[in-house]
Formats: structure tokens, C-alpha cells, sequence
């Protein structure tokens, strides 16, 4: 599959000294960057340190964010096995994250790059990943919607408007014709069917791909994949914690009659006020 | 000032502008200054959000925004925020504010919190506010330092205050900037979006039998609420997927949220736990979802969920 350099990538220039050689060498190839972060497993009793400012990892057993994992790493890969091209894995965080990185190589990405730093802020990730992309001139930046842990979903936009690019936020379908992207998205209540050329930033959500489950294949020859470690650039904070505390607990539950249903709509009318 | 984006899908304001509205005036009324409201594109209604507390509603009527695009909109805010002085933006943390909200404060070189759920509180020249993290299994509390901070705020966080009087509309300009074209929006009218609804009747794999939803739905139409479904539910495609609820669909809070044979599992809680009054319909004495109600109904749904549509009915015939 040849992609063009489309109009809207000749604005996308910067005095970046490698631009033009990797463009080059990569001209009739499409590029795509997936990234993923690590997250505690769902199941994961969530728990602060004493001081009350940090996640509690003692424990806690870490997966691939799910939705970069399931919905836009897959997508990824599916592009690149019809169109052609790169799939490359991007993770800002420390070493250990190594596992999950080497996960998505398994599952299929091509090669991988880790910004070596601790993930602080969705402002700090968002920063890391637009100045790293800055300089590869890639035609799809995929996220997942959100990540399971902080809630966010602020990392895709802040990417985009570093990089000056659209961005398609809860994705849920992504076909490429040529340069062209046909796109639906996840609204309230409904979906909105989009065009957009490359290059573009994308957040992807449930109905996008599958999740694929590596085989073996996929597992040894992900040792192999290149992983490269990137050093952070520097960010500066404007938002901290302050602290994590956990919701009160709930009074318990008050068990009604099954016979008497009434009862249970009197309850709902006069004890919690909510019909 | 504190400047509103009010958001308006297909041309109507809608509950998620009154809240940013309403949010956005006592934030503003804590720090001592004024709201001020701004809708894009056609808008039908726009001087209403007076009601709500914008002192001011500005407008720019280019119908180019009347399709989203965020790298647009974002432009647009920015500007405006910029040339009014605004300290502090506000949106709705919603399909738009997502999108949103992080492009404006790399903008406007602000810092962002998202999906905040309660007022800030002022502390010098920073803002704390609180929000939920780790899918409703934790709160976090953020200070904002910046000199200009954005807040998205999470649906039914805050219920709208129709305190003030409409105003008039007052036109100002921007150059939209997008590269998306939209082709065609679908929605399901007539139904309020999960995301937005205050009551939620949801089922799971205990039905049995996609042909046996008939009964959720009748208990919905008698309570105006939305429905929603388990995730294994959506996955055999027995429901269709915007109605997967859960920490990898649609974290919700309504008032209250009624949930038929679904077993309670961590991640089915994670997005609906912070919903205020939780119901429970389950046979099995033991499902984890017990743990998580405030009313509890143990026994067999296809006997119980009519039974309680027939009492709800009698109960609004009679309020
Ligand atoms: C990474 C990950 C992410 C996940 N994300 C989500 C998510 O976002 N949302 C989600 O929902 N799940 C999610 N899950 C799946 C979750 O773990 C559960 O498997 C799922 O929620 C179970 O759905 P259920 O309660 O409908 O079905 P089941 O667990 O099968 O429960 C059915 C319940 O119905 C009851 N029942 C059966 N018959 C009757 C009857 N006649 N009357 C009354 N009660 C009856 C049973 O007692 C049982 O409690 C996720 C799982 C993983 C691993």
C-alpha cells in the first residue's frame, strides 16, 4: 500500500533534524504509533501510601490500559496487515514497564520505545509522547480512551494540539482509504461518522478491534523486537495531587420483601428521595 | 471571569451546559468575579444559560461549528478565554469536553482537572477540586496553580440553578480552524443518553435470553429511565454496545441505578458505583452486588421485575 504525503502533512513541518531523512526512507510506508500505558489490573484492590499522594503498588499486579491494548493497538496492527507499514509501541515509564511494552510486541507492534520517566501527569505524558512524535512523522497517533486508573482521557488532545493535528476522541470504528480516514464516534446517545486525512491523532474505545490474545509465536519473537529507551524532555507541572482518600463505605444493604413491592417503591419514594 | 463553553449538540442546550453554567457561576461567585458563557455555531436557545447564572452569552455563529471538530473548538475557546481575561474555563466532561479540554490547556498553557464532581475550593491563587479516579474505587484531590485552569465537569455532578433571568446573545468572532468533516450524525432521539440520565435500569446475563428484555424495558418506560446492560451482555451482542456499562464501557451516576441479574463483578461495579441509590435484583443471596446496594431484592427476576413495574405504576398513577 502506497500512502502519499498528503497536503495537510506539508504544514506539519518543524526544524526537526531528522524530518526530512526518516520521511525519506519511510516515504511510501505508513506509519503508525500506538500508545499504551500501564495500569493496575481491574481486580486490583486500590490502596495509598501513608502520606496519601501516591498509588499503593505493593501487590498490585499491572496490566496494559485495556482500551490501548484491546481497541487501538489491535487496530493497528490490522491496518498494517492489509495496508502495509509500521506499527510502533510507545510507553512513557520506568524499566519495569518493560513486561507490558514487550506485551505489545507480542501482540504485534513491530518495534517499541520506552521515554524513560516516571508517568506523573497526563500533562507530562501528553508532552513526552507529541515531542517524540514531532520527529517521526507518523500518519496515525492511537491511544486508548482512557485509562483505567486516573480517568483522564486528556493525553489524546494534548497530543493533538501540540502536533497541531485533528483528533478523533472514543473511536469506535477506523477504516483508511488511501489518504482519507472514515471514522465513527462515540457520542451521547448515538455516533458520529467523520472524514479526516492523514495524519491524525485518535482515541479508540469498544468496537474498533477484537482483542487478540498473543500466541507463541507472537511471544518469542517479541524478545527480539527492538525497544529502545528515549530520555524524557523536560515539563513543567501546573496541577498536583493534593491527596487519594477512599469513598466512605456503604451502610449496607437493606434487603425488601420479595412479595412486597410496594414496599420497595415506598422506600425509593420516601427513605432515598429518588422517584 | 470565569468562562463557560457551553455545549450544544444539534443546536440545543441541553442538562450538561445548565450544570457547566450553574457550576461555572459558583465558581465564579467564590472567587469574586463573574461568568461568562460562550456557545458555538447555530444555537437555539443560547440566552437562556442567563438563566443559570452566565452574566454575559457570547456567540460565534459560524455555522462551521455547527459539525464538531475539537481542534477547532479548542482554537475558538482559547481565543475567546484570551481576549476576555478569563482565569478559569469551563466544560462539560463530555463526548465534546473530552476532546476539548486537553487541547485548550496546552493552549492556554493552563492546568487541567477532568471530570471534576464537586466546587473548588480557593486557596490563594490555586484551585483545589476533587475528582473520581481509579473507576469510582478512589477520590483524588488536585491543586491547579496555573494562572488560567481548565475544569471539565462530570455529568449529574451538580444539579442546575435556574437562579437568573436569560440575556441577550452577544455576537463575537473567531476563524474556525478544523480539518474533520462529519458526514452524518445518529442518534437515538426520544431516549436520554446514558451518560446524562438520572435513573438507569440495567440487566445482565441472568435474563437468559436477549427475547426476554421486554420486562427491563417496560420497567424503563414506567420510571423514564435509560437502560443498560453487563458487559458479557453487549459482547454476545444481546444489547447493543453504548448500553455496556462498567470500568471498560460507560461509568455512569445517576440517582438511581437498578441493576436485574447482573452479579456484581469489580469491574461492572467500577462504573457504576458512584451512582447515589443502587437496587438489586438477584436470586442468589451471595452475588457480590449485595455488597454494593442500599435495597436488595433477592429472588427471581422474571417473577419480581413485573411485579415492581405493576407497583411503580399504581405508585405514579397515584403521584
Ligand atoms: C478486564 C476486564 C474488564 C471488564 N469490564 C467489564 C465492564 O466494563 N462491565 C461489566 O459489566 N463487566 C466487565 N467485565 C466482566 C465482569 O468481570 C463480569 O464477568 C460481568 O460483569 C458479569 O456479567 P453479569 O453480571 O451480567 O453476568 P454473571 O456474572 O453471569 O451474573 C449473572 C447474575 O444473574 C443472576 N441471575 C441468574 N438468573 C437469575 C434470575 N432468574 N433472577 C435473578 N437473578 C438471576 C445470577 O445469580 C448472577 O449473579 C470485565 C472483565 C475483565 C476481565
Amino acid at each position: 500500500m502506497y500512502v502519499s504525503l498528503g497536503p495537510a502533512k506539508v504544514g506539519f513541518t518543524f526544524p526537526g533534524i531528522s524530518y526530512l531523512n526518516h520521511s525519506f526512507s519511510n516515504l511510501f510506508k505508513m506509519k503508525l504509533l500506538v500508545c499504551i500505558s500501564q495500569t493496575p489490573d481491574t481486580t486490583a484492590k486500590v490502596s495509598f501510601k501513608s502520606d496519601g499522594k501516591e498509588f499503593d503498588a505493593a501487590g498490585v499486579q499491572f496490566i496494559m490500559n485495556p482500551y490501548d491494548e484491546w481497541y487501538a493497538l489491535v487496530r493497528a496492527c490490522e491496518l498494517r496487515e492489509t495496508l502495509g507499514g509500521s506499527v510502533t509501541a510507545l510507553n512513557v515509564g520506568p524499566a519495569t514497564n518493560e513486561t507490558t511494552i514487550r506485551k505489545s510486541l507480542a501482540i504485534g507492534a513491530d518495534d517499541a520505545v520506552r521515554i524513560n520517566a516516571d508517568p506523573q501527569s497526563a500533562g507530562f505524558v501528553a508532552k513526552q509522547i507529541a515531542e517524540y512524535a514531532r520527529i517521526q512523522n507518523f500518519d496515525i497517533i492511537f491511544l486508548g480512551k482512557e485509562t483505567i486508573d486516573y480517568n483522564g482521557s486528556e493525553v489524546g488532545a494534548m497530543v493533538a494540539e501540540y502536533l497541531d493535528l485533528p483528533y478523533i476522541s472514543y473511536a469506535s470504528k477506523l477504516e483508511l482509504n488511501g489518504n482519507t480516514a472514515t471514522l465513527e464516534r462515540d457520542i451521547e446517545g448515538g455516533v458520529e461518522v467523520l472524514e479526516v486525512d492523514l495524519p491524525f491523532v485518535v482515541s479508540a474505545a469498544k468496537g474498533m478491534a477484537e482483542q487478540r490474545i498473543p500466541n507463541m509465536r507472537g511471544i518469542m519473537t517479541a524478545r527480539t523486537k527492538p525497544l529502545v529507551e528515549v530520555a524524557p524532555v523536560a515539563y513543567e507541572e501546573s496541577a498536583k495531587t493534593v491527596q487519594f482518600t477512599l469513598p466512605p463505605a456503604k451502610a449496607g444493604v437493606k434487603l425488601v420483601d420479595p412479595a412486597d413491592m410496594d414496599e420497595l417503591v415506598r422506600l425509593l419514594h420516601e427513605e432515598a428521595k429518588v422517584i | 471571569m470565569v468562562l463557560v463553553f457551553a455545549e450544544s449538540p444539534r443546536g440545543t442546550l441541553k442538562k450538561a451546559a445548565f450544570e457547566a453554567v450553574t457550576y461555572g457561576k459558583k465558581t465564579a461567585d467564590l472567587l469574586g468575579t463573574t461568568c461568562v458563557a460562550l456557545t458555538l455555531g447555530t444555537v437555539k436557545n443560547a440566552g437562556e444559560l442567563g438563566v443559570y447564572g452566565a452574566s454575559r452569552v457570547l456567540n460565534i455563529s459560524d455555522g462551521t461549528f455547527d459539525h464538531f471538530d475539537s481542534q477547532a473548538v479548542a482554537a475558538a475557546v482559547a481565543t475567546v478565554a484570551q481576549k476576555e481575561g478569563a482565569t478559569v474555563v469551563v466544560l462539560s466532561h463530555s463526548s465534546t469536553g473530552k476532546s476539548v479540554a486537553g487541547r485548550l490547556s496546552v493552549r492556554l498553557n493552563a492546568g487541567l482537572v477532568s471530570g471534576v464532581n464537586s466546587l473548588p475550593t480557593v486557596q490563594g491563587a490555586a484551585l483545589r477540586v476533587k475528582k473520581s479516579v481509579f473507576s469510582g474505587k478512589a477520590v483524588g484531590e488536585y491543586e491547579i496553580d496555573s494562572a488560567v485552569k481548565v475544569l471539565s465537569l462530570m455529568g449529574n455532578a451538580v444539579k442546575p440553578v435556574a437562579g437568573g433571568a436569560a440575556v441577550s446573545v452577544e455576537n463575537v468572532t473567531a476563524t474556525p480552524t478544523g480539518r474533520i468533516r462529519v458526514k452524518e450524525v445518529k442518534t437515538q432521539e426520544g431516549t436520554v443518553p446514558l451518560p446524562e440520565a438520572e435513573i438507569v435500569v440495567s440487566a445482565g446475563r441472568g435474563m437468559k435470553d436477549p427475547a426476554n428484555w421486554g420486562i427491563v424495558e417496560d420497567l424503563a418506560n414506567t420510571l423514564g429511565a435509560t437502560t443498560a446492560c453487563s458487559r458479557p451482555v453487549a459482547d454476545s451482542h444481546w444489547r447493543p454496545h453504548h448500553e455496556h456499562v462498567g470500568q471498560t464501557g460507560i461509568a455512569i451516576r445517576p440517582n438511581l441505578y437498578i441493576a436485574i441479574g447482573i452479579s456484581g463483578a469489580i469491574q461492572h461495579l467500577a462504573g457504576v458505583n458512584n451512582s447515589k441509590v443502587i437496587v438489586v435484583i438477584n436470586k442468589d443471596p451471595e452475588a457480590p452486588f449485595f455488597k454494593a446496594a442500599d435495597y436488595g431484592v433477592v429472588g427471581d427476576l422474571f417473577d419480581i421485575v413485573p411485579r415492581l413495574n405493576e407497583s411503580l405504576k399504581k405508585f405514579k398513577a397515584a403521584h
